[in-house]
């Protein structure tokens, strides 16, 4: 990881899964995986964090709560989701109470597949948030002379809003 | 009397790994009042039955909780078992106990670190994780996973553990119980992390029998209720005898999970040293027909399986009550007049597991 030169913050939000995952997340920190000693650290706050990693599917009650962090998350910002549940379901796929996968509720820049997810493959997870971190900084940079960064993300939301209501 | 705040607590908060929203009513800097709401993580997998044939259904129930997957994953079984009348071999028995206490291991271990944390304590947080990666250790040894394992089916369990690596789990554990002792007098000694526990939130024995709390709350306000006493799986031969403390506030609480800690080890070492041979499943055949109420002591306390067949090979209803689920009350209660500082401290000592909760 010789490559990174700034630590990424994360905040970790549990959707609505089982735990497994939850605590594979809190596992990556502790000595055993630590990944503090990267300066990686979770933070509680949305506004300090760069990598939103989500576990479990959404459903109603929680889909304002996930969109709500990503959107007071500052640019540029990476979502990870965790466990296949936050992919898209998972074991729980076909409950009543389940509308899918993270994705359809804000968008996903990496998937880590899993039941539970290892630390192994979470770790690898942020590490890939990573790469995509830094693509979106550089575009930012673009960017910045010629304005309108964030808008074809807004699209894209609003558009999959459309298709589950539909 | 002041002017009264309602402060909102959750669903994203620092100390919490779930999301339970609170909503807290102050008077100065004293909760007057709580009104808890939940619905965050409801998934409704109880339908699921008209969807996962019964033998599935034992891998749905264990995604419950990813803490206590093993026991839930018992019940599930241990309650279909129940309802078609399957014996199962003594063995099979045992190493379910043997799962279901490491479970308890780890359990309170990640507890433990979660408390630290919730005080500030981070580096007295790290080690505790840092045990418990022993014990998951062991688990990804015996079991192939390191939270959610899947090992115990309809009939029996479905991986053995041979007699090398029997040993090898006690060795470990009793390796490892000086290192535990070393934390947990952290916890019962030292006098910053006592001013955070001695004499807050108590729960008398009184409220605690009136409010139906279970588990390690009820024993930490001096109920004397265990369900490994009622001597499902092994537990029955294995002498058993429940940890109580009479204070009824955090201190006690931590007490009595840091005494299971010490006691799981050595029902552990005695399951291993009493493990008979034999086969570890029986065959299965047929469908459910008829119903069983199972309940099991979790790492949180009591829980209630509920298994019910009409003859198919889909269960008519598979009901299960978590013990989160009953010392929610118990935590209201609880709130009631103490620091708003306290707050995430009093949350985390019903040792609260929403995924449980609301499944």
């Amino acid at each position: 990881m010789s490559y990174v030169t700034k630590s990424p913050w994360v905040i970790h939000y549990d959707g609505s899964s089982c735990n497994g995952c939850d605590i594979e997340v809190l596992a990556c920190l502790t000595p055993m995986y630590d990944v503090e000693r990267f300066g990686i650290i979770n933070t509680g706050n949305p506004k300090h964090a760069d990598i939103f990693l989500v576990t479990g599917s959404v459903n109603e009650q929680n889909k304002a709560v996930v969109k709500q962090i990503y959107d007071q998350m500052p640019e540029p910002k990476v979502v990870v989701a965790i466990g296949i549940c936050a992919n898209n379901g998972g074991i729980f796929r076909e409950c009543y109470n389940i509308m899918g996968g993270v994705d359809t509720v804000i968008p996903v820049d990496v998937y880590v597949p899993g039941c539970a997810a290892r630390p192994e493959a979470i770790i690898d997870g942020v590490v890939k948030g990573l790469g995509v971190l830094a693509e979106k900084r550089a575009a930012m940079d673009n960017k910045s002379a010629a304005p309108a960064a964030a808008e074809p993300k807004a699209e894209e939301n609003t558009e999959t809003e459309g298709k589950e209501e539909a | 009397m002041g002017k009264r705040t309602i402060i909102p607590f959750g669903p994203q908060h620092p100390v919490l790994p779930e999301p339970i929203h609170l909503d807290l009513v102050l008077e100065d800097e004293v909760v007057v009042d709580v009104i808890p709401s939940i619905g965050y993580i409801h998934r409704g997998l109880e339908k699921l039955v008209e969807k996962k044939e019964y033998t599935e259904m034992v891998y749905v129930i264990e995604r419950i909780c990813g803490i206590c997957s093993f026991g839930h994953g018992w019940g599930a079984s241990a309650s279909i078992e129940g309802a078609m009348g399957i014996e199962v071999p003594e063995r099979a028995e045992y190493l379910r106990t043997i799962w279901h206490e490491l479970s308890r291991i780890h359990s309170h271990l990640l507890w433990l670190g979660l408390l630290a944390d919730g005080f500030g304590f981070e580096s007295l947080f790290m080690h505790c994780w840092r045990i418990r990666e022993h014990v998951l250790d062991l688990f990804e040894k015996t079991t192939g996973g390191r939270v959610i394992f899947s090992v115990c089916k309809v009939g029996g369990v479905r991986k053995d553990i041979d007699a090398a690596t029997l040993k090898e789990i006690s060795d470990t554990l009793n390796a490892l119980k000086p290192e535990i002792k070393k934390l947990t007098d952290v916890f019962l000694e030292d006098a910053s992390v006592k001013n955070r526990t001695v004499g807050v939130g108590v729960l008398t024995k009184e409220d605690a029998i009136e409010l139906g709390a279970v588990g390690p709350v009820a024993r930490g306000s001096g109920v004397y209720q265990d369900i490994r006493l009622t001597g499902n799986g092994a537990y029955h031969e294995l002498g058993f005898e429940p940890m109580i403390e009479e204070a009824g506030d955090c201190y006690a609480r931590t007490k009595v999970r840091i005494r299971e800690l010490f006691q799981s080890i050595e029902l552990i070492t005695k399951a291993v040293e009493l493990i008979p041979e034999g086969p570890i499943d029986v065959p299965v055949k047929g469908n459910v027909d008829g119903e069983f109420v199972l309940r099991l002591e979790q790492p949180r306390g009591e829980a209630y399986y509920y298994a019910k067949g009409a003859g198919t090979k889909f269960l008519e209803r598979m009901r299960v009550r978590t013990p989160t689920n009953q010392n929610i009350p118990s935590l209201v209660k609880m709130l009631k007049g103490c620091d708003l500082a306290d707050v995430p401290i009093l949350v985390l000592t019903i040792d609260p597991c929403i995924s449980c909760t609301e499944r």
